[in-house]
């Protein structure tokens, strides 16, 4: 595995380590004294400053050794957490990730980036006080790399390394884990033996559970060269033992490395002794510990101990034998793996692919009326659907992880608006395409910005309408019929619909004789080129954005609306499509063509017979039960020619709360579609959401439901708009 | 068992130590297990042989599995490592 793949995983990980400080502080900003917080801020700090030390990238592991140290100091009550530390502490954690992005770009920190440094660890400095540990700390890193030993036989590369470790004391109180070191030699090599040490550990009484006692002897197979390897240990080389033998060392040079280092790494009889520790029924019990973990390795040591007359080679061998086979039986389990989103996407592909080709299979096998074929065709179908639902459920994220990004953007405007704004999350665990999260974070800033400026009244105008002061933003996201909904909603002062009004008629807009609905004002302030704000504050306001943010939920197939009463803050609703690969739909028939609705839209199908045909001539709505249902003849929409059929179909379709019905000749069911996009060309036809191929090779359109229903509120308003100008008409006469 | 909480559970299972003949170690609640995690055990382990007390892991945690296999100390302690209890087990420290 080569370092930059390696260094991938460790960036991906401090990013998320640093998401956890940057929420822990966030917290601690409200509850300064949360232990929990505190602990969680101080392990993101702790692990980065670890792992970053094992890539070689000292200027993170000096400043965040500083920031790791003041952060002990708040967990021993040294120093109390405040406002101000909370709000150092998140400088500094921006800082971390400045000198992360930087080392992803393998450049050295300029001179902006290392006087910031500077300015916070001399803030720093000032909780530390008395404290020199800082300056050991940074020293520390600034080591030249290992030393290599001299010539202990050329490296051939036909056997393995053998790497001898024996960590200090203070190794776990640095915040090295030992057993990091391990995993990590599995990415440079393979680790063919591992043998633990722990003959160091002191009798119970005077075991400090927080140092670390223990060593280790590695064989390692790795084309690595010796310095690549060494680099490994080079963060924790100052207070531990380290030899590396290259490949190809035989007993006699392991029996030589164990004389070049007479004082501490004995190997385990002769330690054991001579340390006076440990009595000679100690050294029995550890001759057992040999018995029973020995290996290739392992039996290189016994060798020396049998030379010593200690061990038998008997009990040797089978011991390696037992260990062998407890070895091969158990595999490595993880929880987690890290996928390229590329290989999902193109198994969602595949599995698109899949569908209309089961499709096409189920079409034959009903034209075949093979008994046998046609049900093998419906098992198939039935597994393929089962195959296109997990695979889509591996691109479902929760955007609870979106949302808390979002806190810090509520704390950082809200100090320089001078508001005190607190963000609320509803569910957070809500799952979404992936492809849908990432689009998704720029306009919901935009909303959550504008909410926070315009929406959020100051303090005292608060306080004057007897609302608290401080102010309240939330994001919510749930699940509504085959979509996901997410609100960003404030409890400020709502959309001013008269001034809405005059902006809109100002800017052009709209018509003075214009009825609107309330609703329809307030989704105004989504044209482009509308901005109400009286003062223009480089947050929001610009009149450029919210139109941005319509065109960006649109590309997903989603729609964005405001809601809004006078003095009852505002609610911006972003309806989203779950996925946006495949859906399962509807499809019907006019005349030759196929069209397709997504499945979740359809409420009902009815026959419109000639009795209620006649009923509706002449009009757009029939009576369904108790409704008007308007109407919506596909066959004059898409201008289709051909006779009307004596019988025809209404699919009644449903968008958020408004209901239409769709008149097509027949109707053919439900099944699979892959939705492919339409082609540029017609991409600005309204009414068509995509196509998608169907079993027997022909394309289809999707209706887009949302543009449809739309439809139908604007021929409303025009149908509406002559009758006002007649009322005008008769009163002005 | 981390070494967050290391230096708590030293002191816990040492004066179980004291009172007990037996010691059944149930792991299946260990989410973290890191070298100080390692090195209780191995304590926990030497102790009881020098004693002559038994010391049993059972329903050993993934994490500490890994940890384990890692170091290739699985066959020194010596207990079954099944992940699916087949045989009663305590669900507290000590017995």
């Amino acid at each position: 595995m080569d370092m930059e793949q390696v260094l991938q995983v460790f960036l991906a990980e401090a990013r998320d380590l640093l998401e956890a400080m940057e929420n822990g502080l966030l917290c601690l900003e409200a509850t300064p004294d949360d232990e929990e917080a505190i602990n969680a801020v101080f392990r993101a700090a702790h692990t980065i400053k670890g792992s970053a030390g094992l890539f070689g990238l000292d200027e993170i592991v000096a400043f965040t050794h500083v920031v790791e140290n003041v952060l002990d100091r708040v967990r021993d009550r040294e120093v109390t957490m405040d406002n101000d530390l909370a709000a150092l502490l998140l400088r500094c954690r921006d800082h971390i990730t400045r000198l992360l992005d930087m080392a992803e770009e393998g450049v050295r920190p300029d001179a902006e980036t290392q006087a910031m440094g500077a300015e916070l660890h001399a803030a720093l400095q000032l909780y530390l006080a008395a404290d020199a540990a800082p300056a050991g700390g940074v020293a520390v890193v600034a080591e030249p790399p290992l030393s290599q030993e001299p010539g202990a036989g050329g490296p051939v590369a036909s056997d393995t390394w053998h790497i001898s470790l024996r960590f200090g004391a203070d190794v776990l109180r640095n915040g090295m884990d030992p057993l990091s070191f391990l995993r990590y030699l599995n990415h440079l090599g393979e680790v063919v033996y591992v043998t633990t040490l722990f003959d160091g550990l002191p009798p119970a009484t005077q075991m400090e559970p927080e140092s670390c006692y223990l060593g280790f002897e590695i064989e390692l197979r790795s084309d690595a060269d010796k310095e690549s390897i060494a680099n490994v240990f080079e963060f924790v080389q100052d207070d531990c033992l380290i030899r590396i033998l290259p490949p190809h060392s035989r007993l006699g040079e392991l029996i030589a490395l164990l004389h070049e280092l007479p004082e501490s790494d004995h190997k385990v009889g002769e330690l054991l002794v001579q340390s006076g520790a440990l009595t000679r029924r100690e050294l029995e019990q550890a001759l057992a510990l040999q018995q029973v973990s020995v290996g290739e390795q392992g039996a290189r040591i016994g060798e020396i101990l049998v030379e010593q007359g200690a061990v038998h080679h008997e009990v040797v061998n089978a011991a390696l034998e037992k260990q062998r086979q407890g070895r091969d039986s158990k595999g490595r389990e993880n929880c987690f793996i890290r996928i390229q989103a590329d290989k999902l996407d193109q198994l969602i592909n595949l599995v698109g692919e899949l569908v209309t080709l089961g499709d096409g299979v189920n079409l034959h096998a009903q034209r075949l009326e093979d008994e046998l074929l046609f049900e093998s065709a419906s098992v198939l179908t039935r597994l393929v659907s089962d195959i296109r639902d997990s695979a889509l459920v591996l691109r479902m994220v929760p955007i609870g992880e979106t949302f808390n990004r979002f806190r810090r953007v509520v704390r950082d405007v809200g100090q320089e608006l001078q508001k005190d704004i607190a963000l609320v999350i509803n569910g957070a665990e809500t799952e979404l395409d992936k492809s849908v999260i990432e689009k998704i974070g720029d306009p919901l800033m935009h909303l959550l910005r504008n909410a926070m400026d315009h929406g959020i009244e100051a303090a005292e105008a608060r306080r004057a309408q007897g609302k608290p002061g401080g102010g309240t933003v939330s994001l919510n996201a749930y699940h509504d019929s085959g979509s996901i909904v997410i609100e960003v909603a404030d409890d400020g002062a709502g959309i001013n619909t008269g001034r809405v009004r005059a902006k809109a008629l100002e800017r052009g807009l709209i018509q003075a004789d214009q009825p609107l609905t309330q609703q329809e004002i307030c989704n105004l302030v989504f044209e482009p080129g509308f901005s109400t704000a009286e003062q223009v504050t480089n947050l929001s306001g610009r009149g450029v954005g919210m139109d941005v943010v319509r065109r960006n939920i649109e590309a997903l197939r989603g729609t964005v609306t405001m809601q809004s009463g006078e003095g009852a803050g505002t609610t911006a609703r972003i309806r989203l499509p779950l996925t946006l690969a495949i859906i399962d739909a509807f499809q019907m028939g006019i005349g030759d063509s196929s069209y397709v609705v997504p499945l979740e839209a359809v409420v009902e199908c009815v026959e419109l017979d000639e009795p209620m045909r006649h009923e509706a001539h002449g009009n757009d709505y029939i009576q369904l039960r108790d409704d008007v249902l308007p109407l919506l003849r596909l066959r004059d929409i898409f201008a289709i020619r051909g006779k009307q059929p004596s019988l025809e179909y209404v699919v009644v379709v449903q968008f958020g709360n408004r209901r239409a019905g769709l008149v097509v000749d027949r109707l053919f069911g439900e099944f699979q579609a892959v939705i492919k996009p339409v082609a540029k060309l017609f991409g600005t036809l309204r009414g068509i959401g995509g196509t998608t191929i169907l079993g027997s090779g022909e394309v289809a359109l999707i209706l887009d439901v949302a543009a449809l229903v739309q439809r139908i509120t604007v021929r409303d308003a025009a149908a509406r708009a002559p009758v006002l100008a007649v009322q005008r008409a008769v009163s002005a006469g | 068992m981390t070494i967050y909480t290391a230096a708590a559970l030293k002191e816990r299972m040492q004066s179980l130590f004291a009172t007990c003949q037996g010691i059944d170690l149930d792991l299946a609640a260990v989410t973290e297990f890191d070298s100080a995690g390692l090195q209780l055990l191995l304590l926990a382990k030497r102790e009881a042989t020098d004693a002559g007390k038994e010391l049993r892991l059972l329903n050993h945690s993934h994490a500490v599995l890994e940890v384990l296999e890692l170091c290739n100390l699985a066959a020194y302690f010596g207990d079954p490592v099944v992940l699916t209890p087949s045989r009663e087990t305590s669900r507290n420290i000590g017995s």
